[in-house]
């Protein structure tokens, strides 16, 4: 608890935000890449408190915003068997699918789960030998090692009534994605703090060189987050552009070893599509094939049936970066948290629940 | 029709006819010989007192020649115990504290069961001894009652109703809507403490805290605060939504903007800590045992007074002041200064992936 009020000092943040207003002569387009991020940007005014020069643009880090809808469909065509348990992380509940979501399968009659962690519907398959116990397996590199040490648990002792459905998503490849977008505005990124913590950070200085573009390793708090904005204008204003790392206290640039050997012995890189973004080449992780048993995909052979909605969401806009939540004809108006549109008015880390619930949608 | 005699049920230990049962069966509920035993050996012992009489269709009630106050509510709190608590007193003060916010004396109780075959005895015994425990505390009586039991798969353990009665204080009516530019709101304690005594309980969310559940009755609280301050302008018990819920109501039904201080809100350190990892606002987070009072600036620190001196109100604080807002928004101040909209909640709080 010291850590949170340490990094949430009121006065500490106002001098950090005048720094860095003494240092920006120019416009600068900075992402900060986690959702986690956005959220606090938000929650705590961080955008009302820097210079107008520097523009924060919010970045795809929301594991529940960018799942695609075909997952999100094959999840809810799986939780709706009777044998099935269904277990998820509580805000992938509400995120639409193709005309439901899983609160409404459950209300059907489906029998689905919230669970903190994947290990807990690992005990669940074993507590319920009748039943099919099948586990949301997406996210980031956070949620990684846990869904990965849940299936190697699940191998080890022999519970065949255990399958995760993947969909994990790694950051390199977005933020290579989006250098590359032809309409790219974004000058330097904040990377985030917790996916480096498991992956370090080796990965990046080879992105900041080959794009010019400074990678600043951030944490969550107001404090580390002026700090992470501190040091990129720093770079950018002196034409430089390398990998620092702002958040030592949590990450090192080897990362957590351990939980990289548990991911690799489970999971391979593969192809992944991202809501609203497309394909993007090799930014995924899928089960080896000697975990095949545990792919609920294969254990369930649920067809390809969705195609993605074509509505006046413009959630992959917001995702890109391209726009603000609000400038979104439907926000606060056809898409509201009550009723999302799309994923990043559904998640607490979705850009559009942020600017809602925080009362950007007041602003002018 | 006879006056009933306390029995003495020291739980968890069963009464002697109903030892042949651990557990609920159908025929419990199903208004034979099991019914009474039930009736007799579980619920007039625990609720026992001088109004009740027992298996009569009806209780006559002698009320005060004044306005009354009625409020009913459900309980279906999963689990049905938890840390500082249980569903049975969770239905009495419940009921109680809805009562107590619209400045009334609660007087009586019913209490609705429907119980799933198959809840153990020894359960159902504790339910039915908080729950005249909690009476008692709150100084109301259990007056009517009514016992159904469904089929093992269609209920939870047991669901409870709670209906009550309560007696308008003289010259009393705080309503909701009678917030003012200039008033300032206090809330008597921490927040949040229910509600993350509930989910750390919870199948699938277990995580060890010693925090329990503020569930208490705030009668005594409120009469406190009334005799210190009689002109209270608003008055909420902030449950499920939490304060956020609560404030925006008031807001609402007011037509005033609440501005808050994000500092000045009282959290236990754990329940914060919970909040963090969980991904939850603690103004969102149930509340059982604490209110929300809006009053004039002028009476502000004489009501805080009063009740810091409650053992209820210790943790007191003001926490901000009401603003002519014509978009109803409460609002918080940040600690570097701007300012964030606490939004209501959709539905249940959920916890978030990473």
């Amino acid at each position: 608890m010291k850590h949170l009020s340490e990094y949430r000092d009121g006065e500490k943040s106002l001098k950090l935000a005048a720094e860095i207003s003494r240092i920006a002569t120019r416009p600068w387009a900075i992402m900060e890449v986690c959702g986690g991020q956005t959220h606090s940007i938000i929650r705590n005014g961080i955008d009302q408190i820097l210079p107008e020069q520097i523009e924060m643009i919010h970045g795809p880090g929301c594991p529940v915003c960018v799942t695609p809808i075909s997952v999100i469909d094959k999840a809810l065509e799986i939780a709706a068997r009777p044998e099935v348990i269904f277990c998820s992380f509580g805000d992938m509940l509400r995120v639409p699918g193709t005309g439901s979501d899983l609160f409404r399968v459950k209300g059907g009659g489906g029998d689905v789960r919230i669970v903190y962690s994947p290990l807990d519907a690992v005990k669940l398959a074993r507590a319920n030998p009748g039943s099919e116990v099948v586990f949301l397996a997406i996210g980031f590199e956070t949620t990684a090692p846990a869904n990965a040490m849940a299936v190697k648990i699940a191998k080890d002792q022999s519970i065949k009534n255990f399958s995760v459905l993947v969909s994990h998503v790694l950051v390199p490849p977005a933020i290579e994605a989006i250098m590359n977008s032809a309409n790219n505005r974004v000058q330097a990124f904040l990377a985030a703090g917790h996916v480096c913590s498991v992956m370090g950070f080796h990965q990046y200085p080879a992105i900041a060189s080959k794009y010019g573009v400074p990678i600043v390793v951030t944490g969550f708090e107001p404090l580390d987050l002026l700090d992470g904005i501190r040091r990129t204008v720093l770079q950018l204003e002196s034409g430089k552009a390398y990998v620092e790392n702002a958040f030592p206290r949590v990450v090192s640039e080897a990362g957590n070893e351990v939980a990289q050997e548990t991911i690799a012995e489970v999971f391979e890189i593969t192809d992944r599509a991202w809501r609203g973004i497309g394909v993007i080449p090799e930014s995924g992780w899928k089960l080896r094939p000697e975990y095949a048993d545990f792919d609920a995909e294969l254990k369930f052979n649920v067809p390809q049936v969705a195609q993605e909605h074509v509505t006046i969401c413009r959630a992959g806009e917001v995702l890109r970066g391209a726009i603000k939540p609000h400038q979104c004809e439907a926000f606060g108006k056809q898409c509201t948290p009550r009723n999302p549109l799309g994923a990043t008015m559904v998640s607490s880390e979705g850009a559009c629940a942020a600017y809602y619930n925080y009362g950007r949608f007041v602003k002018p | 029709m006879t006056k009933l005699d306390p029995i003495e049920i020291q739980s968890p230990q069963c009464p002697v006819p109903l030892r042949d049962y651990p557990e609920v069966i159908l025929a419990h509920g199903g208004g034979g010989k099991l019914s009474s035993e039930l009736i007799e050996h579980v619920f007039a012992p625990a609720f026992a007192n001088e109004h009740v009489t027992l298996l009569s269709d009806s209780t006559p009630l002698n009320l005060p020649n004044q306005q009354i106050a009625v409020s009913t509510d459900s309980f279906v709190v999963q689990p049905l115990f938890f840390p500082g608590g249980s569903i049975g007193e969770l239905a009495v003060n419940g009921t109680v504290n809805d009562l107590a916010m619209s400045g009334s004396r609660p007087l009586f109780l019913t209490a609705g069961f429907i119980i799933e075959e198959g809840l153990q005895m020894e359960q159902l015994l504790r339910i039915a001894n908080d729950m005249g425990r909690a009476a008692k505390t709150a100084g109301v009586s259990i007056i009517a009652g009514d016992t159904k039991v469904v089929e093992r798969g269609c209920g939870d353990g047991c669901y409870i109703n709670t209906s009550g009665i309560g007696v308008l204080l003289p010259e009393r009516a705080i309503a909701i809507d009678q917030a003012r530019p200039g008033d300032v709101v206090i809330v008597s304690g921490t927040v949040g403490d229910h509600g993350v005594a509930v989910m750390s309980v919870r199948e699938g969310l277990e995580f060890e805290t010693q925090i329990q559940s503020d569930c208490a009755p705030l009668t005594a609280l409120v009469q406190a605060m009334l005799d210190a301050v009689p002109n209270i302008h608003a008055m909420r018990d902030p449950t499920r939504g939490g304060v956020a819920m609560s404030l925006n109501e008031i807001a609402d039904a007011s037509g005033c903007g609440i501005e808050l201080d994000d500092e000045s809100i009282p959290v236990r350190g754990p329940v914060r800590a919970a909040c963090e990892f969980l991904g939850l606002d603690p103004l969102l987070v149930a509340n059982e045992g604490k209110l929300i009072a809006i009053v004039a600036s002028s009476d502000a620190d004489r009501l805080l007074a009063a009740m810091k001196a409650h053992p209820l109100g210790r943790d007191a604080a003001i926490i901000g002041r009401v603003i002519e807002d014509k978009n109803r928004l409460v609002v918080a101040r940040t600690p570097v200064g701007t300012k964030r909209i606490v939004s209501v909640p959709i539905g249940e709080q959920l916890p978030r992936i990473c």
